[in-house]
């Protein structure tokens, strides 16, 4: 297993490559990436159980990941490269004509490490759930990952995915919920508040955790104790709080960088901040 | 030829006896049922399988991605509620986690078209065959009687990607053999004729075949084709039939807008300009009634068909003159 000193030193490389990705192209998400980076760090390089070298759509023997809020793509991408999934100079073709990594993640392409198209949000709790019911009928012991952002609960589609998971006791998902308090159009508490996450989570029969997002043995410790929940009737649930942005101090906290791309001064004062530490793409 | 039938069923049961076969015979279909599982006629399934049914609650998006999810990790879903809720509610879930991601889902819908009756327009979608065919490789299918849903639903199963599969509610006649094979995408001549090609799909297939007939008497020779696939379309059947008819007809169950008309329509304007008639909803909701006073009110049976094709016989005279 790696080092927390060696996943730290990751998450740097992997910030900068979310930063480098989006300029490249004036366009993409950094504002959640950022903050879900030590998630997709511990989970690719540390818990999962996966085959990067030989990926396989059914993933019989592995565990699954699921990003249901599209978006973040530019994390997910660089954590699928850096772990062996494809090449990382591909990342380089992020958003650009006849690209493999598409605005949002898709199958379409054949992408290996993506196994749903997502970014309509809402559809990915569901996906997973279908994914984790498959793997019981399968025999299959392995658990079922995905992600979702605060802002996407607003989605009815969660809370019927919410309802189906408890009533019929799928207990081998490990969901996690980006709570960074923003979206769009503001804060999350002035679009739409969400109200208590947690108690919600709880009244529709699920297992509820949380954990720092921002540090990276909190994550994996919170992880492995999702695991040993796991198995028991219940789905399982990890409220993540997390700062959009994080990492670089001038997006931190802030919903304006949820979907714009820091001109080149910006990127500049970015990498800065982001020791490479072990190579850019 | 006068085509004759043995008994009068309802396509949605062929349904539920294809998939109650398919249970038996391959182990990685199952199904999921958004509480219409007596409505869809998939309790013989649920009965025989219940490790692989799923009772999903009123709950059609979530339906949509469970299904998608359990594909991965080889399984094949089918989904079962009315075609109301099979599509335009559940649209956006079928285009992302369906059809743009490649997914082996059978969507499919009982209680198509105005032929659900007395329930009213809420729930008689005319749009789905548009909705459907628009989303890049979907596959469309709407059989015409119990034995013809019955094999088309075995045979989706073997087809890998996603499939419209939509059936009905009332009990109509039941005149193709038992014992066919379904090709999907390939039509079926079911009367050969010279004067005029109908191309009929689902329920209106036996009016066309009942307006031949009644167009025979009057010494026109009509040819009707069995358009079981929407999508892909035949269109090498369809235009072998125009080139020699010269002149065409359109039968469904459905909006003009968006159906099987438009489709031949598209193919005839590119490939064989051709004077056509559409025998479809003209832009209107439906209503409560029986079925066959609302097939009646809404011209979608055999002796508005009849009608049609002298109207387009005759525009094809005067193209011809």
């Amino acid at each position: 297993m790696p080092e927390i000193k060696d996943l730290e030193n990751i998450c740097s490389q992997v910030r900068r490559d979310i930063v480098r990705m989006v300029h490249a192209v004036n366009s993409g998400h950094p504002g959640g990436s950022l903050g879900c980076t030590e998630y997709f760090v511990a989970l690719y390089f540390h818990t999962l159980k996966h085959n990067p070298a030989k990926f396989s759509m059914d993933g019989i023997g592995e565990d699954l990941f699921f990003l249901s809020n599209g978006h973040i793509s530019p994390v997910f991408y660089s954590a699928l490269a850096r772990s062996g999934y494809f090449e990382v100079k591909e990342l380089s073709t992020f958003r650009k004509l006849n690209t493999r990594l598409q605005g949002h993640p898709t199958t379409h392409e054949g992408l290996p490490g993506v196994r749903v198209a997502s970014g309509s949000l809402g559809q990915g709790m569901s996906v997973a759930l279908g994914a984790a019911v498959a793997k019981k009928l399968n025999k299959d012991d392995r658990f079922v990952y995905s992600l979702h952002g605060d802002g996407e609960m607003q989605e009815g589609q969660i809370w019927e995915a919410a309802m189906y998971a408890a009533a019929k006791k799928v207990d081998n998902i490990i969901s996690t919920i980006d709570v960074n308090g923003q979206q769009i159009d503001g804060s999350t508490e002035s679009v739409c508040s969400l109200g208590d996450l947690h108690a919600k989570w709880l009244a529709f029969g699920w297992d509820v955790l949380s954990m720092n997002g921002a540090d990276i043995s909190n994550v994996i410790a919170t992880l492995q104790k999702a695991k040993e929940h796991c198995g028991k009737g219940k789905p399982v649930m990890i409220l993540m709080t997390t700062a959009m942005g994080q990492g670089v101090d001038f997006m931190m906290g802030t919903h304006k960088w949820h979907g714009t791309a820091p001109n080149d001064e910006q990127l500049a004062k970015a990498l800065a901040q982001l020791p490479e530490t072990v190579g850019d793409y | 030829m006068k085509h004759t039938f043995t008994d009068k069923k309802d396509t949605r049961s062929g349904f539920g006896a294809g998939l109650l076969e398919l249970g038996k015979t391959n182990p990685k279909v199952v199904a999921l049922c958004a509480d219409l599982t007596g409505s869809l006629k998939m309790d013989a399934f649920q009965k025989e399988f219940p490790d692989r049914f799923f009772q999903v609650g009123i709950a059609e998006a979530n339906m949509m991605g469970l299904a998608a999810g359990m594909t991965i990790g080889g399984k094949i879903p089918f989904t079962g509620t009315f075609a109301n809720f099979s599509t335009g509610r559940v649209y956006d879930q079928i285009r992302q986690s369906i059809a743009y991601s490649g997914k082996n889902v059978k969507i499919c819908a009982s209680h198509a078209g105005l032929t659900l009756g007395e329930d009213g327009a809420t729930h008689q979608i005319l749009e789905d065959i548009g909705l459907m065919k628009m989303l890049p490789h979907m596959t469309v299918i709407n059989p015409c009687d119990y034995n013809q849903t019955k094999a088309a639903t075995i045979a989706i199963a073997a087809l890998e990607g996603p499939v419209y599969l939509r059936f009905g509610r009332p009990v109509v006649p039941n005149f193709t053999p038992a014992d066919q094979q379904f090709i999907i995408g390939k039509a079926i001549l079911m009367q050969e004729g010279a004067d005029v090609s109908i191309f009929a799909t689902g329920h209106l297939v036996w009016q066309a075949l009942e307006a031949a007939e009644m167009l025979a008497a009057k010494g026109i020779s009509a040819e009707v084709i069995n358009i079981h696939t929407i999508k892909p379309l035949d269109d090498a059947a369809i235009l072998a039939s125009v080139s020699k008819t010269r002149c065409a007809i359109s039968a469904e169950e459905h909006q003009m807008n968006g159906g099987l008309g438009d489709s031949i329509a598209q193919l005839l304007s590119r490939k064989l300009p051709s004077p056509l008639e559409m025998i479809a909803v003209k832009d209107s909701f439906g209503e409560s009634g029986t079925p066959e006073q609302l097939m009646t009110k809404y011209g979608l049976d055999a002796a508005h068909i009849v009608k049609a094709a002298e109207t387009v016989i005759r525009r094809k005279q005067t193209v011809t003159a």
